[in-house]
């Protein structure tokens, strides 16, 4: 597979290391009220149903970025690669 | 014949001159015709089954064989029936041989591509006591009980007898060709490469889509398996506009050659299309000669990168199934007329022609041709076309054949039913033609039935990034392959934005597809072979669907049809017809012919590549191994590190004296280890101590400057993921260390909560480990030690740098350094680290420095004992199920403050008032051994796994106290110091009472690291 | 009328004329009391147990595609019970025990080959690892050995023990573990289930629940609704999917394991090994082929196809353990869709939805488990509870920290 890094343009996947589902960056708030059941479900329940599917790659091999690929998991075709940080950003963490 | 140095360095057998006659052939090659792409001026030798040969540069051993009159090559897997060749390609099922000898014996290589060298040495596989006579083709005889998938309806009884008895029988009968058992002595390479455009095959469609590509300036990568560029035109005997076809492939080569962005590959085989235009292709560099050249490898495996590719597989032949199909001689009509045309090698003198098509009917021609006797076309329509000079039988069919080790006889039932015999030692059979759609089904892409050709053609975009040209896609004729594959080319740069224009087309042979679709022959009860190299037969599949084995995948894995090693390229479609026929279904309904990658099998030496031997993984040595091989060093691997396990002295001549020598060494004076291979990670930033507020379980930001940490760091799921310690060099920097075997994955992990949890978090981490030379210096004359390396500015006394202290310092008149007041061992003790260009120095400077106290250097056996004498824990304990409750560490996980790990820590499961605690472990009798992995039991209860009360995680012997001793995990074993437990292992034969220690056996006041 | 040596002579002797369908094609009934969703190992399997030990009727089997193409179909053969874990090893132990009369008891030779398996020890860590295991399968009822370096020479003198990165320094051996003919399982289960009146219906794609006041009262399906008292999903790599339909979410993610195997080769190999220092486990088909694999590709796919780092990988680590490979060729590869559960381990049990049960999680592991499996399944579906082997196998270990974590990754189920 060809990872199409936003800075440093086409590369293959050999150089990245998958973790999984970019659900992750959505961590819970740990003061919450019902923290555990919603730690619980952050860090087992997925939602893989095949096709489109938002995914953490870390560039091992690379500039050690953290990418959101966005992969088709029946054809791996890939539509779209972000910065992880960027998309951390935008859905609302920061510090 | 010459070698011609190629662009790429390699070299490739070329014929000097192509002879118009046979005149140097000798009597022994009395099946050579005149002509061909062969040498015929000169000769070369080579040996099948211990007999000398001798054939043509230019040859294949199964055109050489042929040639020499040899049509037997082979027994079948099952039967054991006599085989010859089918095809003249990597198609081939039968022709299969071991070449070369010793450690270079190749098995199951296809004589029908291996290209003849001087001193070829084959044999033939799968029989005994010789090819002739095979004590195991009774099973031929048999072969009524041995129908598909017998085997799981018997050798059921009695129970024991299957691995004792039957499977060895089975095991010792099948299998083809042997390995030597000898470690490969050749190199194999791999390479990428980059295109715009691949062109797979070399054949009319592919030449002309690289010459379009090529003119157009594009990158190109033109690939062909064979040793020719020319594909079906090297076989057939069509011009090309006013030249040869031969003539027209030359010419269009050496133009090519002549394009700088053109690469042209012969002998180079794209077996696998992968995702993303990745393609993987094998070079075969050496395959064609005695050895490889001195520093090439044998075969080169490719990973290409190609924008467009374009296939241009051709087409490959199908057979018609009739009773004793399978005689050597017996073989694809285009085959018979490669041998001829290409070869000049006939496989008999009188032939016959059996097909259902007008193809069929050139090899007649074409052989006639060549002065070989064709004693009948034996067309299965009605109203076959005459096209050859020669018998024309038009609605019949071959009915059986007979020649025990060749064919010499047919037997032909004519159109009005009467039957007839026709004496001939070489049967052409043409079934059809099947685009090799092998490479678009590599991505699960589906092929779709095209009736008009009566063949599966790809499916549409079955390959992102790929189209398919010429007889790949069902256009079959010579024109169809010029005029497709170079508007593919053109339609593909286009892709790109690449503007072109088909190149001018030459005239050529544009023949339809005259074909009246036809299976297998209805006749008696006799066997017709489908799928020869496994031996599946009509009456298997008509068995398989007997007993509803029906869907296409079933049918394969009952019958093992299409399952050898030519993966069905020739058999899977008549297995499928006749199927279709059976259920009443159309072909299509019935299923499709899938394949897999690779396209042609593929040597697992070339997969590997050079990570083989010491080079399978690089090797990472600690910045003190020189000095450590000039000082009796063993080591160990620890992940891709070499770390020193012990030196050995002189007269020490077991490994623990040499480790006892090291650790008293080092508990009564001091002694210095590399612990270099610890993570180090630099962290930097204003919220640097926030941050590693999170990724630590424990409390850190409140570290004074100047001060270091031990940290525990938790996965999200509670677990302990790794331990370590962190020192603050300066209120915004911060350096941690790792252990050696996690070091990647912290690094990662620390990473992913920066970037993907606190995005705006100031802080940066660069990973220091191979950065800084780090070493230990422990013992009670450390400091001692350490003053004569400090430099004096820098005050060591236990007040002015006491224990967890950190200071950057210089060392030896200046040189940077990390001064680090921590212990692994408990004693009084220091981590050193220096930029790793002067380690080496460094350690050289501490050992002479030492050696008024005499100093050891100490390896990781040395560091166990005294970190288990310690209580630490370490790898063995952290072994990704332990909590920081179990480490004896539940209360550091802070509870004010958010961390990774923290919330899931508190789960039910993981707080059970009978968790394991980690405890050390003591002999009762103190000549007992404790053994890390052995188990824990209650006393007086049962020893079994519901009474399993947990078990040792690491164990050594202790110098200091003269015991075994070991680290372990045992339920609510805070509580259960003194209690004496049975540890046993039944895996190693022990047995024995242990009492529950507190896992500090030395110093457990801490009173010497403080000294 | 049963397989038996003199019955393959009887019929070769009268033209193979009395051999019946292994199985019916029945078309789907309006409801059953059973549906298995997965026509694989495990469906049929739990299908043959239901009708066998527990004597249900009016049992289906729903196969979107043909019987045995699942993993059943598509995995290296290997069958083992060497586990560390209390949750696993007696499972596994129990499954081992079910292989060992399954022949018999299906009437269909399946080929059961306990001709042991190797994992090769290269570090003094991994040698502690590795004894701890070895005790806890004998503590649990299995066998295991710890061989030296020595005893694996005689057995396997070909592998590396010349120039070897990672020095082989031993191995833990269960001598009753081996290799199973795997299409053979699915048919044998298949044809015995079937015998037993169970409906067999393949090309049929469940593609929806009907679920009513929080109960399954049945599936929609490519050939229409089909009502059922009890619903039990059993599609290992398709499980999120199935169960999407259901509005369940799982601690299991989809990723792709790649299998290959070489041209078919005179015997080398005795039994199975696994390289304990790179990503390659092999063992020798009964017609040659050496069938072998790695680890998985490491990325979430439904593809059942892999890319060729991992091929390489896999390859190398081949190479670097058996250097006389080199000469062999490799004929084929595969990949198969592994249902990678969180913690590496299964699940068996009912769902938060009233007659819908779940069986799934297996990695890629599911093969040797699937006698158990079937059993432990059967034993949900009929009574309700838990099998004992199968207890720790709930959905709720995760919430409540009851998790098997065989090789301690952590929930990154591409790691297990």
């Amino acid at each position: 597979m060809i990872i199409n890094h936003p800075l440093l343009g086409p590369r293959d996947a050999q150089e990245f290391t998958f973790l999984g589902s970019a659900s992750l960056i959505d961590r819970p708030d740990w003061q919450a009220e019902d923290a555990l059941e919603q730690f619980s479900d952050y860090t087992y329940l997925r939602n893989d149903t095949g096709g489109e599917n938002r995914e953490l790659w870390f560039h091992e091999a690379g500039d050690r970025s953290w990418l959101v690929v966005t992969r088709n998991t029946f054809t791996h075709e890939i539509t779209n690669v972000e910065m992880a940080s960027d998309v951390a950003r935008a859905r609302g963490r920061s510090k | 014949m010459t070698y011609t140095n190629r662009a790429d360095g390699s070299q490739i057998n070329q014929p000097t001159a192509r002879a118009q006659t046979g005149a140097h052939s000798g009597k022994t090659q009395v099946n050579r015709l005149a002509g061909g792409q062969i040498d015929q001026q000169s000769s070369i030798n080579f040996s099948f089954d211990g007999k000398q040969y001798q054939g043509h540069p230019g040859d294949t051993l199964a055109s050489a064989l042929l040639a020499n009159n040899v049509r037997l090559m082979a027994r079948s897997f099952k039967y054991h029936r006599p085989r010859g060749v089918l095809t003249s390609d990597s198609a081939e099922p039968n022709a299969l041989v071991e070449l070369r000898t010793g450690a270079r014996q190749e098995p199951n290589t296809r004589a029908t591509t291996a290209e003849l060298f001087d001193g070829l040495v084959a044999k033939s596989q799968n029989r005994s006591p010789s090819l002739k006579y095979d004590f195991m083709a009774i099973n031929d005889r048999f072969s009524n009980f041995l129908t598909a998938g017998f085997y799981y309806k018997t050798f059921m009884w009695p129970v024991s007898f299957w691995e004792k008895i039957y499977e060895p029988i089975i095991r010792k009968a099948a299998g083809l060709g042997s390995l030597s058992l000898e470690e490969d002595p050749d190199e194999y390479d791999k390479g990428f490469l980059h295109c715009d455009l691949l062109v797979v095959g070399g054949g009319p469609s592919g030449l002309s889509a690289a010459l379009t590509a090529g003119r157009a300036g594009a990158q190109v990568i033109l690939a062909d398996e064979d040793y020719l560029f020319g594909g079906r035109l090297n076989g057939e005997t069509f011009g090309i506009g006013e030249q040869s076809g031969q003539d027209w492939v030359a010419a269009t080569v050496a133009e090519l050659h002549s394009l700088p962005n053109v690469r042209c590959m012969s002998r180079t085989t794209v077996n696998g299309a992968y995702d993303h235009g990745i393609y993987s292709a094998v070079e075969r560099v050496s395959d064609h000669l005695p050895v490889p050249p001195e520093g090439k490898p044998r075969q080169i495996l490719w990973r290409i990168y190609s924008k467009r590719t374009l296939l241009c597989a051709g087409a490959i032949e199908r057979p018609i199934a009739f009773e004793n199909n399978d005689r050597p001689g017996i073989m694809l009509a285009s085959a018979m007329r490669d041998y001829a045309n290409r070869w000049a090698v006939t496989a008999a003198h009188k032939v016959a022609i059996f097909t259902n098509n007008d193809d069929g009917h050139r090899t007649a021609v074409d052989l006639i041709a060549k002065g070989v006797k064709v004693a009948a076309v034996i067309d299965t329509r009605a109203d076959a076309p005459r096209i050859a000079d020669c018998e024309l039988l038009a609605g019949a069919q071959v009915i059986d054949t007979s020649g025990r080790l060749g064919l010499k006889f047919i037997k032909v039932r004519l159109a009005d039913g009467s039957e007839r015999s026709i004496e001939c030692g070489a049967l052409g059979v043409s079934g059809g033609w099947n685009p090799n759609v092998h490479m678009t089904c590599h991505q699960r892409g589906r092929p779709i039935w095209n009736e008009q050709i009566s063949a599966f053609v790809p499916g549409e975009d079955s390959i992102p990034g790929m189209t398919v040209a010429g007889a790949a896609n069902g256009d079959f004729s010579t024109a169809a392959a010029l005029e497709t594959g170079s508007a593919q080319a053109v339609a593909a740069l286009g892709d790109l934005g690449i503007k072109t224009s088909k190149i001018d087309l030459p005239q050529a042979e544009d023949a339809p597809v005259n074909i009246q679709p036809f299976w297998h022959v209805r006749h008696g009860k006799g066997r017709a072979w489908l799928d020869q190299q496994n031996d599946v037969t009509v009456k298997d599949v008509k068995l398989a669907h007997q007993e509803n084995y029906r869907s296409v995948e079933h049918l394969k894995r009952y019958t093992t049809l299409g399952m050898a090693t030519d993966q069905g390229k020739t058999s899977n479609m008549g297995g499928l017809a006749i199927m279709a026929e059976l259920t009443g279904q159309s072909i299509p309904e019935t299923g499709t012919t899938i394949f897999r990658p690779p396209y042609s099998p593929v040597a697992m030496g070339t997969w590997g590549g050079r990570a083989r031997g010491k080079d399978f993984h690089p090797v990472r040595e600690t910045p003190s191994h020189k000095w450590a091989l000039e000082n009796g060093a063993s080591f160990v691997e620890v992940g891709n590190w070499l770390r020193v396990q012990w030196f050995s002295q002189p007269g020490e001549t077991h490994w623990r004296e040499s480790v006892d020598r090291e650790v008293r060494a080092v508990r009564a004076s001091v002694g210095v280890c590399d612990v270099t291979t610890l993570g180090k990670i630099d962290i930097q930033g204003t919220d640097a101590a926030p941050f590693l507020n999170t990724v630590y379980a424990n409390a850190f930001a409140k570290l004074a400057v100047g001060k270091t940490r031990y940290g525990l760091m938790l996965r999200e799921d509670g677990n302990a993921m790794d331990d370590g310690t962190t020192a603050r060099l300066s209120e915004h920097h911060f350096v941690m260390t790792t252990t050696t075997a996690n070091a990647v994955e912290v690094y990662r992990h620390m990473e992913f909560v920066r970037q993907c949890l606190f995005p705006d978090m100031d802080v940066q981490l660069i990973s220091t480990t191979e950065a800084w030379a780090q070493y230990a210096v422990a013992g009670p004359n450390s400091r001692k030690l350490l003053q004569k390396i400090v430099d004096p500015e820098f005050d060591l006394s236990n007040e002015g740098f006491e224990f967890m202290a950190c200071r950057e310092i210089t060392v030896c008149g200046g040189l940077r350094a990390r001064l680090f007041r921590i212990s692994f061992s408990g004693e009084l003790a220091y981590e050193i680290a220096v930029p790793t260009r002067y380690g080496d120095a460094l350690f050289r400077r501490i050992m002479e420095a030492g050696k008024e106290f005499d100093v050891v250097a100490y390896g990781t056996e040395a560091l166990g004992v005294m970190r288990i004498e310690k209580g630490h824990a370490a790898g063995n304990e952290l072994n990704g199920t332990i909590t920081a409750l179990n480490l004896g560490m539940g209360r550091m996980v802070s509870k004010k403050k958010d961390s990774i790990g923290s919330t899931m820590s508190e789960r039910e499961g993981m707080n059970l008032p009978d968790a394991l605690n980690m405890v050390g472990f003591k002999p009762v009798n103190s000549a007992d051994k404790v053994t890390a992995g052995g188990h824990l039991m209650t006393k007086g209860t049962p020893v079994d796994a519901e009474h399993d009360q947990g078990y040792v995680t690491s164990a050594c012997y202790s110098p200091i106290l003269n015991s075994s001793i070991g680290l372990g995990f045992l339920k609510d074993g805070a509580n259960r110091m003194g209690e004496i437990v049975s540890l046993v292992s039944p895996v190693t034969n022990l047995n024995v009472d242990v009492e529950v220690v507190n896992p500090q056996f030395v110093d457990p006041e801490g009173v010497r690291v403080r000294a | 009328m049963g397989y038996s040596g003199f019955r393959v002579i009887k019929e070769a002797l009268t033209g193979h004329k009395g051999w019946k369908p292994a199985w019916r094609d029945p078309e789907p009934q309006s409801a059953y009391d059973y549906i298995i969703i997965g026509g694989g190992g495990h469906g049929l399997a739990t299908a043959y147990y239901l009708a066998k030990e527990f004597g249900k009727k009016r049992i289906a089997v729903l196969e979107k595609g043909w019987l045995g193409g699942g993993n059943v179909g598509r995995n290296t053969t290997i069958i083992r019970s060497n586990y560390l874990l209390d949750g696993n090893e007696p499972f596994y132990e129990y499954s081992m025990k079910l292989w060992e009369g399954l022949e018999q008891e299906l009437n269909y030779n399946a080929m059961v080959s306990q001709r042991g398996i190797l994992n090769l020890i290269h570090t003094d860590p991994q040698r502690d690892a590795f004894t701890r295991r070895g005790n806890a399968m004998i503590l649990n009822g299995a066998d295991a050995e710890l061989l030296s370096v020595e005893q694996i020479k005689k057995e396997y003198p070909f592998l590396n023990f010349n120039d070897a990165r990672f020095p082989i320094k031993g191995g833990l051996a269960q001598r009753r573990g081996g290799t199973v003919r795997h299409d053979a399982v699915a048919w044998g289960y298949a044809r015995a289930a079937d015998r037993l009146g169970v409906d067999l219906i393949q090309n049929c794609e469940v593609t929806g629940f009907r679920i009513e006041n929080g109960v399954c009262k049945g599936v929609e399906t490519s050939r229409g609704y089909i009502g059922a008292n009890k619903v039990a999903s059993c599609v290992a790599g398709s499980s999120p999917r199935v169960m999407s339909h259901a509005g369940i979410r799982l601690p299991i993610e989809t990723t792709v394991m790649q299998a290959f195997v070489t041209e078919g080769l005179k015997p080398i190999m005795p039994g199975v090994i696994t390289f304990g220092a790179g990503h390659f486990y092999c063992s020798q088909s009964d017609k040659g082929g050496l069938v072998f694999g790695g680890d998985p590709d490491g990325y979430n796919s439904y593809a059942q196809r892999g890319n060729l780092p991992t091929v390489e990988d896999v390859c190398e680590s081949g190479m670097a353990l058996i250097p006389a490979l080199g000469r062999a060729r490799m004929l084929r590869m595969w990949g198969g869709v592994m249902d990678m559960s969180m913690d590496g381990s299964p699940i068996i049990d009912k769902t938060e939805i009233g007659g819908l049960y779940f069986n799934g999680g297996w990695c890629y592991g599911g093969f040797k488990a699937t006698p158990a499996s079937g059993m432990c399944y059967a034993h949900l579906l009929a009574t309700d509870t838990p099998h004992k082997y199968a207890a720790a196998y709930r959905f709720d270990r995760f919430r409540r920290g009851y998790v098997i974590d065989e090789k301690g990754m952590g929930p990154s189920p591409s790691l297990h």
